[in-house]
C-alpha cells in the first residue's frame, strides 16, 4: 500500500509502497523482484532522517520478523530474526540474567537496524559498537544470500555494519549478550561546572566505567559553557542490592507511561521552555552522589517513558545532529557548543561522550575521539547554515557526521567524512549489480 | 532529494527567464541545489541565467525549448526531462503574460492569448508534472499564482481570471496528491515589480522578485501549501474579497 513515511525527526515525507514480508522466503521474493525504483528495509524508523525511506519505491517492513531463540548458556549467545526489537528482547533475556551488548537512548530499535546503523552506546568507550558484538547474520541481497561472520565474509560483514540496508536486507542475527546479575545499574552521578572540567574527567575516570556520559545544557555560554551531569556506572551485581530485592534481582518491567499528545505547536520547544528543562535536569541531578542503584530504563532509556516524544516538536520536525572527532580534536567540541550557544538555538539537552576505538567497517559512525549529539527544532531560523559551519568544522578536524541520524548534509562532504566509501559500492557491484537497494538517504547523499 | 530543512538538490522551471524564476534560482543554488533544468521561449536569455547560475555552483544546468501556447508538445517534454535528468525535487511554474487589457477588451483573440498562455499552458504542464512526482513518491510543485485571481478587477480581469483559474486548478491538485508525497505550494504575490509589470503604475503592498523569492524558500522549509507575498495580503485580500460590489468598484485598484 502507498504509504507516507518520514523518519523520527518528521521531516521530508516520502511515498513508497510499504510491504510485510510473511517470512525470509517473502523477503528473498521482495528482493529479487523489486522495481525500477528499488527496496530498502525499515524497521522502528528510529533513524531520525530519510535513510529507511523509498521514494516511489518498495520499502519493506521487517518488524514481521520477529522470532527469539534460546540463549546457550553457555557461549551467551542468542539468535534472533533481524525485526526484534531491543525492547521485546531485554524482556525477554534480562529475566534470564543477560543484557544487550549494545543499547543506544532507546529500546525500540530493531537488531536489524541496529547492525544497519552498528549503533553505539555508552559503553562504547570500552566494547565498541553493535556489530562488535555479533557472532554471525544471514543477508539477503538480489544476487545471494551470504552468512557473514567476522572470520568468514569478512568484507560484508564489515560493510554491512552501518551501510543502512545497502548491503541488502539481514533477516537472523546471533548475538553475544552480556551476563548479568541484576536488573540494576549502580551509578555514580556528577555536575560539572563547564566543559573543560567535564572532558578532564572522562579523560581521567572513564576507563573505570562500563558506561559514561555526560547530558549537556547547550544553552550556557562563558564560563558555564558545557555545564553538564556526568553519569557513569555499570550493571549492579546481586550484593550492591537491597535485602529486599535480592530474592528477585532481575525482575525487568520497564512501564509503558505516557504518550505524548498527537499534535503539538510547532513553536512550543523555544528557548524558554527548553532552558527551563534544561535547569531542571541540572538541579535534578545530585551535585555529586555515588553507587546509587537505578532502573535499566531510568539510566539508558529516559525518553522511552513518553511514547511519540517526537511529535513534541510540532508539525515540522526536528533535527538530530551528531558528530565525532578525534580526541585531539577537543577544540572543535568547544567551538561548536559556542557557536550553538550564540545562535541561541533551542537545542534539547546535548549528549557528549568519548568513543573508544572503531571497528573495520567503512560506514561504521565511531571513531576514537568525542562525539556530541544534540536535537534541534527545525523550524529554527537559519538552522541549516549553522549546521553547514558546524559540518566544516568536524571535516577540519578529521571527523565526521552520523548518517542514521542525518537529515541534512552535504553529498559533497561525504568522500572526505567516509573516505571508505567506494568499498559499499564493490560489495554492491557484487551482491547487487543493478542497484536494487536504494533509499531516499542514499539518493540525497549520493551514496551509491 | 529534498532534505529535512527544506532545501532541494534539483530543480525545474516553467518559464525560465521570468524574474521570480531567476531571483529563487539563485536562492537555490547558494543552498543545496546542483541540478538545474530551464524551459523557456527565450533560449539565447536561458543560456545567460544557465551560466550565472553554473558559476554560482550548479553542476548541471539544462536549457530547454518550451512554449506555454504548444500544448501538445509539454506532456512528451515533461516525461522526457524526468526520463534524462532523474528524480526533479522542485518543480516552479513561473510563466505568464499580463497582457494589454484594452486591446483584449476589444479584441477577442488577445484575450484568449491570455488565457492560452496562462491557465491551458500551466494545467498542460502541471497535469504530467505531477504524475512523474507522484510516480517517484516525492517533490514540490510550486505555483505562482497572483491575488489578482482573489477577485477580479475591471482594470485586469482578462489576468486575473487566468490566474483564478489556475489558482483553483492547484488547489484541487495539492488535495489530490495528498499522500502521494508530492505535494503542491501556491504563490500569491501581490504587486511584483518585473519586467512583466514594467511601466505599469505599482499596486500598494508591491514587492520585489527578491522577496517573492524569500517567501518561497521560506514556504518550502516550512512545508506550506499557500504563501502569500507580502503576508498582509491574506488579510487584505480577505478584506476586498467580501466588500459589496459598489464599494470594490470605486476603490479603483
Amino acid at each position: 500500500m502507498q504509504t507516507v513515511l518520514t523518519g523520527w525527526g518528521r521531516t521530508a515525507p516520502s511515498a513508497a509502497d510499504l510491504v510485510t514480508p510473511a517470512g525470509t522466503a517473502a523477503v528473498d521474493r521482495l528482493v529479487t523482484q523489486a522495481g525500477r525504483r528499488g527496496i530498502i528495509a525499515r524497521g522502528l524508523a528510529r533513524s531520525y532522517g530519510d535513510a529507511a525511506q523509498n521514494a516511489g519505491g518498495t520499502v519493506l517492513d521487517a518488524t514481521s520478523l520477529d522470532g527469539i531463540g534460546t540463549v546457550d548458556r553457555t557461549t551467551h549467545t542468542v539468535s534472533v530474526e533481524a525485526g526484534v526489537s531491543l525492547d521485546a528482547l531485554m524482556r525477554r533475556l534480562v529475566p534470564q540474567g543477560y543484557f544487550v551488548p549494545v543499547t543506544p537512548g532507546t529500546r525500540y530499535v530493531t537488531v536489524g537496524g541496529a547492525l544497519a546503523a552498528d549503533i553505539h552506546g555508552k559503553n562504547h568507550h570500552l566494547e565498541g559498537s553493535f556489530a562488535n558484538h555479533l557472532e554471525s547474520f544471514t543477508l539477503r541481497a538480489p544476487k545471494e544470500t551470504v552468512v557473514a561472520e567476522p572470520g568468514t565474509e569478512t568484507d560484508v560483514f564489515w560493510t554491512t555494519a552501518g551501510a543502512l540496508g545497502l548491503t541488502g536486507v539481514v533477516t537472523d542475527v546471533t548475538i553475544r549478550m552480556l551476563p548479568i546479575e541484576s536488573s540494576l545499574m549502580l551509578i555514580d552521578t556528577e555536575r560539572v561546572p563547564n566543559l573543560d572540567v567535564l572532558m578532564e574527567r572522562m579523560v581521567e575516570g572513564d576507563a573505570r566505567y562500563r558506561y559514561s556520559v555526560a547530558w549537556i545544557d547547550c544553552l550556557r555560554s562563558g564560563r558555564s559553557l558545557g555545564r553538564s551531569v556526568l553519569t557513569r556506572g555499570d550493571h549492579a551485581p546481586l550484593e550492591a542490592l537491597p535485602p529486599r530485592r535480592r530474592s528477585d534481582p532481575l525482575r525487568f518491567a520497564p512501564p509503558t507511561g505516557l504518550a505524548a499528545p498527537p499534535w503539538a505547536p510547532t513553536g512550543l520547544m523555544n528557548r524558554v521552555t527548553v532552558r527551563a528543562f534544561n535547569e531542571f535536569w541540572f538541579r535534578r541531578a545530585p551535585r555529586r552522589r555515588l553507587e546509587h542503584l537505578e532502573t535499566i530504563t531510568s539510566f539508558f532509556h529516559p525518553l522511552d517513558a513518553v511514547q511519540g516524544w517526537n511529535r513534541l516538536y510540532g508539525r515540522r520536525g526536528f533535527v538530530q545532529y551528531q558528530f565525532v572527532v578525534p580526541e585531539d580534536a577537543a577544540p572543535t567540541v568547544r567551538r561548536s557548543l559556542e557557536r550553538l550557544s550564540a545562535a541561541r538555538c533551542a537545542s534539547f539537552l546535548a549528549v557528549l561522550k568519548r568513543f573508544g576505538p572503531g571497528n573495520p567497517g567503512p560506514l561504521s559512525f565511531p571513531a576514537p575521539g568525542w562525539t556530541l549529539a544534540l536535537d534541534i527544532p527545525a523550524y529554527v531560523r537559519g538552522l541549516g547554515d549553522l549546521l553547514d559551519e558546524l559540518d566544516r568544522l568536524v571535516v577540519e578536524a578529521g571527523g565526521r557526521v552520523y548518517l542514521a541520524k542525518d537529515s541534512r548534509l552535504s553529498p559533497e562532504l561525504i568522500p572526505a567524512m567516509y573516505p571508505d566509501l567506494d568499498r559499499l559500492r564493490e560489495l554492491r557491484a557484487r551482491l547487487d549489480p543493478s542497484g536494487v537497494l536504494q533509499s531516499d538517504l542514499a539518493r540525497r547523499l549520493q551514496l551509491l | 532529494m529534498r532534505d529535512g530543512l527544506g532545501a532541494v538538490q534539483s530543480v525545474l522551471v516553467f518559464g525560465g527567464t521570468s524574474d521570480i524564476a531567476e531571483a529563487t534560482l539563485r536562492r537555490l543554488v547558494a543552498h543545496r541545489t546542483r541540478r538545474v533544468v530551464l524551459a523557456g521561449r527565450d533560449v539565447d536569455r536561458l543560456g545567460e541565467i544557465a551560466e550565472d547560475l553554473r558559476a554560482r555552483g550548479a553542476t548541471l544546468v539544462e536549457c530547454v525549448p518550451f512554449d506555454a501556447v504548444d500544448t501538445s508538445t509539454h506532456e512528451a517534454l515533461v516525461d522526457d526531462v524526468f526520463e534524462r535528468v532523474g528524480d526533479i525535487d522542485l518543480v516552479l511554474v513561473a510563466f505568464g503574460v499580463l497582457g494589454e487589457q484594452a486591446d483584449a477588451e476589444q479584441h477577442a483573440a488577445a484575450a484568449v492569448d491570455v488565457a492560452r498562455v496562462n491557465y491551458l499552458g500551466a494545467v498542460s504542464v502541471l497535469t504530467p508534472t505531477a504524475e512523474q512526482l507522484r510516480s517517484q513518491g516525492h517533490g514540490t510543485l510550486v505555483v505562482l499564482s497572483s491575488v489578482a485571481g482573489e477577485r477580479a478587477r475591471e482594470s485586469n480581469y482578462v489576468y486575473g481570471s487566468t490566474k483564478a483559474g489556475l489558482d483553483a486548478f492547484a488547489q484541487g491538485l495539492s488535495d489530490r496528491l495528498v499522500g502521494t508525497g508530492a505535494s503542491v505550494m501556491i504563490v500569491r504575490p501581490g504587486f511584483v515589480h518585473t519586467k512583466m509589470t514594467a511601466g505599469l503604475k505599482p499596486a500598494p503592498l508591491a514587492a520585489t522578485p527578491d522577496a517573492v523569492a524569500d517567501a518561497i524558500l521560506d514556504g518550502l522549509a516550512a512545508g506550506r501549501t499557500i504563501v502569500w507575498v507580502p503576508r498582509t495580503l491574506r488579510p487584505v485580500m480577505s478584506v476586498l474579497r467580501h466588500l459589496p460590489r459598489p464599494v470594490f468598484r470605486r476603490l479603483a485598484l
